[in-house]
């Protein structure tokens, strides 16, 4: 196995070898084609591998930078350097139009919607008069540099592999960031984010500009290569093409697009060459093979080649380390309001005719634990849903330090400061623990993509990532930092939300039932860290089904049942008030 | 535009709708049974219109050798699937339905030659040559990844749909073909002329809408199919064999794309890659109906019909553009009512 910056050496000695006369010319220009697509697939890469959402119409977006420039260095007579702005610009507004309406498509709609737009624009492509029609635009003069053209494939191919390795770079740096965790918590994990204040559609948006403006730059290149431009390779089956790339390599990672689009390019060209000599000139053979290839990595290699290569050739990347940084600001203090810290007033949340939550009231007072029981079905889960915003009240005021939560979305939530864990836990399984938990302190964070890719971001990154290491060294996961959350056990999971609840800086604590599926000492050291979270000065209000855990830990108890408080006091209490003994263990006939 | 114009367009538009909805039938029938969002439907209606065009013509249509291609394929794939529980029973079953089926069909119109016969011959023909497709391709592409998500079926749908184009391609060129009318002469309604041909579409849309309506209603296998429609674990376990419910939704779906080409093609000339649009505007329609009701789906093809042969009236070169493009709000609109859980799913 290879050390990675090793590794990086070699890549770059092979990647010099097409700038000399000996390497054949033939494949300097498939070079070149790699670089091209692998720029495209680059941003599938962050848009549907880590952002999950799948897009087959990436070939328009190579289409408007293509076509941008090839219109302004011809009929204008623009320099291509300066079109390249223009490319970019015309690239990014359509894709800002285009992605107000797709990021908000759910599910398998959002798919079907990049197939539509892709078919629509392939075909205005081919309609528009000042485009040229189906002929498209030629005669596109080649970029030059202090006076030397760029025309032989052999100049532009340092100018298209430059290209590939910025926009890598720019990947990795955008991924291993603040708006980079954002990113990755996109998929199957939105609810999660955006109860730590991540605003989920903006950062869709942004994930599908980017995709969008490298398929933009790959256009400019290509026009500029091609020196002509037509419709058909901005049409959907190039896009499905790209997308195949992405999938092939691996979806996740910036290498898998480079190898994907390696491999398509490479066999393609192979089969072109090989097929009519062997099946005659009408048997497109390549594109079966390239269907069976893509059914073949879907059933046996689901996360693609890359993954795979990596994990032969090179050694695993060293794990994100937390470095030692100054911390970050904490939550400014108010003046203590009267009232406790958190009140519900007359909440009610009917569901048509049902009426989950009725007319419950209690508060949590600051420095108490506080935990809401019940019988299945009692309404516990809901007035949670209404205390963080994810459910609207029907009825009722739920305040928080003295103002109104009314109305307030998960975002708002978290920027007044309570901190929630989740019942299932909802941890990101191929980040580590620290970036997991670096998530609850997004929004301590001011810096935004662009500061990331250009790693101007740095010293607040290791300020948030200290903080988080600050916080799992606080709940005693102090060891397991870069563990990937995947792998930690279920009861060190339910602790590595608190520790990320933590991060947020939070006043109160809500913690959805932290101690279900927990083995006995699992909740022993729950219980411990609890107590210990109190002492610090710590709010918590805890939804538990699990009456042992609950009674030798909190302050007070709120039992509601069919949706009515039926009960609220002191453990003690509670374990002897008769109408909660009714509710759990059924009347006495 | 007078109303005779109008008139003629609204017609227009009802035939090539009621192909799309037999298109979104098929596409619903496939997704709300095996998820696969089934973009490769197109390809039967190519496949059908062909192989009818070329059986009309008196030739053996090239789609009966790549029957024979997809059942050796289906054979296959069923023994890599069953490496570890070797049966000899179902073994000989499937080489049954995978290769002497195929051979009997290839007998069959090796057989006819250019004897001429009835039309109706060369409809069930068609159908027959097409249909056993369905099963085969899902047994092929989609059987394996019975248990993935639905966005890695749809992926899989599109690599699948563009072998299939490829195939189309290789077995039959790049010229296009026309059939004679179904029906010959036409009929004065009114103001409206009705050609045989349009007459032969209403009555065959009909049909096929009360076939499936007493299939999924009054039948065991129909009721089986939806029950895996509604709950698939539910429905394996009352004891349906769920793949089963899947290669016979696939089987459906081809049967119905291959009736869809034998209707067009006498009106339009058919090339091996023509189906992946007329398909793509049953998908539309599929949309509007949530991927999920047929009457909406079937509403929403007479739509998109009649939109289409409007638009193709005022602004013919940009008809493309604008059907597609109106599918963006029919998107967002459908998303707006989806459960929030949706992109929770992977």
């Amino acid at each position: 196995m290879l050390p990675r910056p090793l590794a990086a050496v070699l890549l770059v000695l092979l990647a010099a070898l097409p700038l000399f006369g000996v390497f054949p010319s033939f494949w300097v220009t498939l070079a070149n084609n790699i670089g091209l697509a692998a720029l495209i697939a680059m941003g599938l890469v962050l848009l549907t591998g880590v952002g999950g959402m799948t897009s087959f119409g990436q070939a328009a977006f190579v289409g408007f930078g293509g076509y941008t420039t090839a219109l302004l260095t011809t009929a204008w007579g623009i320099s291509p350097w300066l079109s390249l702005f223009a490319s970019l610009a015309v690239t990014g507004v359509m894709a800002l139009i285009l992605g107000l309406v797709t990021v908000r498509l759910a599910g398998h709609y959002l798919p079907l919607g990049t197939l539509a737009w892709g078919i629509s624009l392939y075909y205005l492509f081919g309609k528009v008069d000042f485009l040229g029609r189906h002929d498209g635009i030629g005669g596109i003069p080649a970029p030059s540099v202090f006076g030397i053209s760029l025309i032989d494939p052999r100049a532009m191919y340092p100018v298209i592999w430059g290209a590939v390795s910025l926009s890598a770079w720019a990947t990795i740096n955008l991924l291993n960031s603040r708006s980079g965790r954002a990113i990755r918590a996109l998929r199957g994990h939105g609810e999660m984010a955006r109860s730590f204040g991540v605003d989920k559609s903006r950062f869709k948006l942004l994930v599908f500009v980017y995709a969008a403006l490298l398929a933009g730059l790959s256009g400019w290149l290509y026009a500029h290569v091609q020196r002509a431009v037509n419709p058909t390779p901005f049409g959907v089956v190039p896009g499905m093409e790209y997308l195949f790339m992405a999938v092939l390599g691996g979806a996740g990672q910036v290498g898998g697009a480079i190898l994907g689009a390696g491999l398509v390019i490479v066999l393609k060209d192979v089969l072109q060459r090989v097929t009519p000599q062997l099946f005659g000139p009408d048997l497109q053979i390549e594109a079966v093979v390239f269907g069976a290839i893509i059914l073949a990595t879907l059933q046996f290699a689901r996360d693609g080649l890359w993954p795979r290569l990596a994990g032969i050739l090179l050694q695993p990347k060293a794990p994100l380390q937390p470095v030692d940084a100054a911390p970050l600001p904490k939550r400014a203090a108010s003046p203590p309001t009267p009232g406790p810290l958190l009140a519900l007033d007359g909440v009610t949340k009917k569901f048509g005719g049902l009426v989950a939550v009725n007319n419950v009231s209690f508060g949590v007072g600051r420095g108490e634990i506080v935990a809401l029981i019940g019988p299945n079905g009692a309404g516990k889960s809901t007035t949670f849903d209404l205390v963080t915003g994810v459910q609207a009240l029907t009825s009722g005021r739920v305040s928080f330090d003295g103002a109104s939560l009314a109305n307030a979305t998960p975002n708002i939530v978290a920027a007044r400061g309570i901190g929630r864990t989740f019942q299932h836990t909802k941890l990101v399984a191929d980040m580590t623990l620290l970036e997991n938990v670096a998530i609850g302190a997004h929004q301590r964070g001011s810096a935004n993509a662009l500061s990331s890719i250009l790693r101007l971001d740095r010293a607040e990154e290791a300020r948030l990532l200290a903080e988080a290491q600050r916080q799992i060294v606080r709940v005693g996961l102090g060891q397991h930092t870069a563990t990937h959350a995947g792998n930690l056990a279920l009861g060190q999971q339910r602790i590595a939300e608190i520790a990320r609840a933590l991060a947020l800086d939070p006043r109160l604590l809500l913690l959805d039932e932290p101690a279900a599926g927990l083995r006995h000492f699992e909740k022993v050291a729950l219980a411990e860290l609890l107590r210990q979270l109190r002492a610090e000065g710590m709010t918590i209000l805890l939804v538990e089904h699990d009456m042992g855990f609950v009674m030798g830990l909190v302050d007070r108890i709120v039992v509601l049942d069919f949706g009515v408080k039926i009960a609220e006091g002191k453990p003690e209490a509670i374990r002897s008030d008769p109408a909660v003994i009714e509710a759990y263990l059924g009347g006495v006939e | 535009m007078d109303s005779t114009i109008v008139l003629f367009l609204l017609q227009d538009g009802i035939t090539n709708g009621a192909v799309y909805a037999l298109l979104g039938f098929a596409l619903v029938l496939v997704f709300t049974i095996t998820r696969v969002i089934f973009i490769p439907q197109g390809e039967f209606v190519a496949f059908g219109g062909l192989t009818y065009a070329a059986l009309r013509a008196g030739n053996v249509p090239n789609t009966v050798p790549l029957l024979m291609i997809f059942g050796v394929l289906a054979l296959l794939a069923g023994l890599w699937a069953r490496r570890k529980s070797w049966s000899t029973a179902i073994t000989v079953r499937d080489i049954a339905l995978t290769v002497l089926l195929p051979a009997l069909v290839w007998a069959l119109a090796l057989a006819l030659g250019n004897t001429p016969r009835p039309a109706a011959v060369d409809v069930l023909l068609t159908i027959a040559i097409v249909a056993p497709m369905g099963p085969y391709l899902y047994r092929i592409a989609f059987e394996p990844l019975v248990e993935a998500s639905v966005l890695t079926l749809f992926i899989a749908a599109i690599a699948v749909h563009l072998g299939m184009t490829a195939l189309g391609l290789a077995f039959f060129g790049p010229e296009g073909l026309r059939a004679p009318p179904l029906l010959a002469g036409s009929m004065t309604l009114g103001p409206l002329l009705i050609t045989g041909q349009s007459m032969a579409v209403y009555i065959t849309v009909l049909v096929l809408i009360v076939a499936l309506w007493l299939l999924f209603g009054f039948t065991l296998s129909g009721k089986a199919l939806r029950a895996t429609a509604i709950n698939r674990a539910g429905a394996r376990l009352v004891g349906i064999a769920t793949e089963q419910a899947g290669r016979i939704a696939f089987g459906l779906a081809a049967i119905l794309g291959a009736i869809s080409g034998i209707l067009i093609v006498p009106t339009t000339t058919l090339y091996y890659d023509s189906g992946f649009l007329v398909g793509m505007k049953g998908f539309v329609a599929a949309i509007v109906g949530g991927l999920a009701s047929y009457p909406l789906t079937g509403l929403a093809a007479l739509a998109i019909g009649t939109a289409e042969a409007f638009a193709a009236f005022h602004a013919s070169a940009y008809k493309e553009v604008i059907v597609f493009a109106l599918v963006m709000p029919v998107l967002l609109w459908r998303s707006l009512g989806a459960a929030q859980s949706h992109d929770e799913e992977e």
